[in-house]
């Protein structure tokens, strides 16, 4: 083994910083949720939790958590259904234009956001769904599907197929199979696809500013709207919630044997 | 042909019965997926590229005029460039991040990992957020800029700002393809070298950076492709008078109602992107020593 070399250290010490600005500047949101006074800065004076009792008695916020809440949980639902089934599909079947298939499934992370939220918003004003939790559902939906394809297709790609092969010959029938054998194999592999699509769908911004109106606002919309408008620190306080909510379903995720939740097609 | 592969071996093991003895059922499983792509991701796109040939007039109208445009050809530049700051920032953090990854032990590694992606895990709006209380006229950097006497700086609502919150954002898509292939390299031909009398310098530079170059290139090309795009990062870092292109598209499309010219620019955007992709990977398969970066 080779001795550490003073280069060695300062590049230690130069990946720390790295890691500092990956890290903490998130995390300032913390302590400015807890100023007493109407402003962005980290408090000198004592803490208050006047922004947060403000989030919690205003309608506007309230609403949109909720409506932010309802909707990712759908499309989690959603996504995670359709997803596995497909990744499922497309480890089995043998047929000619499944590469297609499965090339095509996962292009909703490929194509820029933008262009995504402007065609979807141009279709979905002739279809009615623009400011409706279907309209939103939907769009959250197809482009969380990438993200379940891609675990549960590795959960898939791991396990021992002898297992199944075994549970047939012994006179399973194939939904029985599927059931009491595939399932409980690759449901690390399904459940980070759930925690995936819920946290995508809580989070996503661009698609919803298209798709949200005033009467149907989601909390990064609320936050991106207040951001721009008014000097409110509910903000800070809205943001430390979130950040507490999907670090906690993201640890949990971890406890429960997700080992897939390495990446996110951004 | 793997189906008359199937359909040969049938008859003596009894695996492929379990693994797909009928394509059929299985291939309706897929039909949910495909039926919500078709609905929700190809025909609204499709929609959009038919209206940028149509709305206003039929014919490339929109795609003439905006090549003619100054204002686009501004934006379109300022975006390339704002990428190409982006990319090389995230290299410059990346390359010796990715590195260290490779020589650490196991745990440390883990935590690198895990600190690599804490940014695809949280959420853009709150990272956004704190940018911009951090980045402030009277926040806390330049609060202690003013306070070691170096005086407070422009550090938001222009480039300096959209570039530091985009590069944090970007940073595991530079870091995650150039660790994928400098873990592959094999370390005993530094060694080699430097037993041949090469300094560890130069032995670097000759031998372990041109192997990584791959993973370079990979993740370069990606940083700044995805780059591009940005939309909530500019919107709330940056000014309006140094706009990124989707923020001229949605400004054309929700202020002014020009559907056809802010399709225009997305599809434009699109294919810069995909032959940017393109052309990487053909260099990769030109030049063996780009071989593994293809993905």
């Amino acid at each position: 083994m080779r001795r550490a070399r003073p280069g060695r250290v300062l590049l230690a010490a130069v990946c720390f910083l790295i890691g500092v600005w990956l890290v903490l500047p998130t995390l300032v949101a913390v302590p400015v949720s807890f100023t007493p006074v109407r402003s962005f800065a980290v408090p000198t004076e004592s803490p208050s939790l006047r922004w947060y009792v403000n989030f919690f008695t205003d309608q506007r916020w309230l609403d949109a958590l909720r409506n932010s809440l309802v909707i990712a949980a759908s499309t989690s639902v959603i996504a995670t259904a359709v997803g596995t089934v497909a990744a499922l599909a497309l480890d089995r079947a043998r047929v000619r234009g499944k590469g297609l298939a499965a090339a095509l499934l996962l292009t909703p992370s490929i194509v820029p956001i933008i262009l995504l939220g402007l065609g979807v918003y141009y279709v979905f004003l002739r279809w009615d769904l623009v400011g409706t939790f279907t309209g939103l559902i939907l769009a959250h939906s197809v482009t969380a599907i990438p993200l379940v394809v891609q675990p549960v297709s590795a959960s898939l790609a791991r396990h021992d197929r002898g297992l199944e092969q075994a549970a047939a010959s012994l006179g399973a029938p194939p939904v029985t199979v599927l059931r009491q054998v595939t399932l409980p194999l690759i449901a690390p592999g399904v459940l980070s696809g759930a925690v995936f699509a819920f946290i995508w769908s809580f989070d996503e911004v661009v698609l919803s500013i298209f798709l949200t109106s005033p009467d149907l606002q989601t909390l990064p919309v609320l936050m991106f709207n207040a951001v721009t408008q008014v000097l409110d620190p509910t903000i800070a306080a809205a943001s430390t919630m979130i950040l507490f909510l999907t670090t906690t379903l993201i640890l949990v995720g971890f406890r429960m044997g997700a080992k897939e939740m390495t990446t996110r097609g951004a | 042909m793997t189906a008359t592969l199937q359909a040969e071996r049938r008859p003596g093991s009894p695996a492929p019965r379990v693994r797909g003895d009928s394509s059929a059922p299985w291939l309706l499983l897929l039909l949910p997926a495909l039926v919500l792509l078709a609905l929700c991701f190809v025909y609204p796109l499709a929609r959009l590229l038919v209206a940028s040939l149509q709305d206003p007039v039929p014919g490339v109208g929109n795609y003439t005029d905006l090549l003619r445009s100054q204002v686009f050809r501004n934006v379109l530049g300022r975006t390339f460039l704002t990428s190409a700051i982006v990319c090389l920032t995230c290299f410059v953090l990346g390359y010796p991040y990715a590195y260290l990854m490779t020589v650490v032990s196991r745990r440390t590694r883990s935590l690198l990992l895990a600190v690599v992606l804490i940014p695809f895990w949280t959420s853009l709006m709150v990272r956004t957020f704190s940018w911009l209380v951090l980045l402030q006229d009277n926040g806390v950097i330049n609060d202690t800029l003013a306070a070691l006497g170096v005086g407070r700086l422009e550090l938001v609502r222009n480039t300096t700002g959209v570039t530091i919150g985009m590069a944090q954002v970007m940073l595991p898509f530079a870091v995650l393809p150039m660790y994928a292939v400098m873990q592959k390299i094999d370390r005993r031909l530094l060694r080699a070298a430097e037993s041949c009398g090469a300094k560890p310098v130069s032995a670097f530079a000759r031998i372990y950076f041109p192997l990584s170059l791959p993973g370079v290139a990979a993740g370069m090309s990606i940083t700044f492709v995805v780059s591009l795009g940005f939309f909530i990062t500019p919107q709330l870092l940056g000014s309006p008078s140094n706009a990124m292109l989707s923020q001229l598209m949605y400004t054309e499309i929700t202020q002014l109602g020009k559907w056809g010219y802010g399709a225009a620019m997305g599809f434009i955007l699109l294919a810069t992107a995909l032959i940017i992709l393109g052309l990487v990977r053909v260099a990769s398969r030109a030049r063996p020593a780009l071989a593994g970066g293809a993905k």
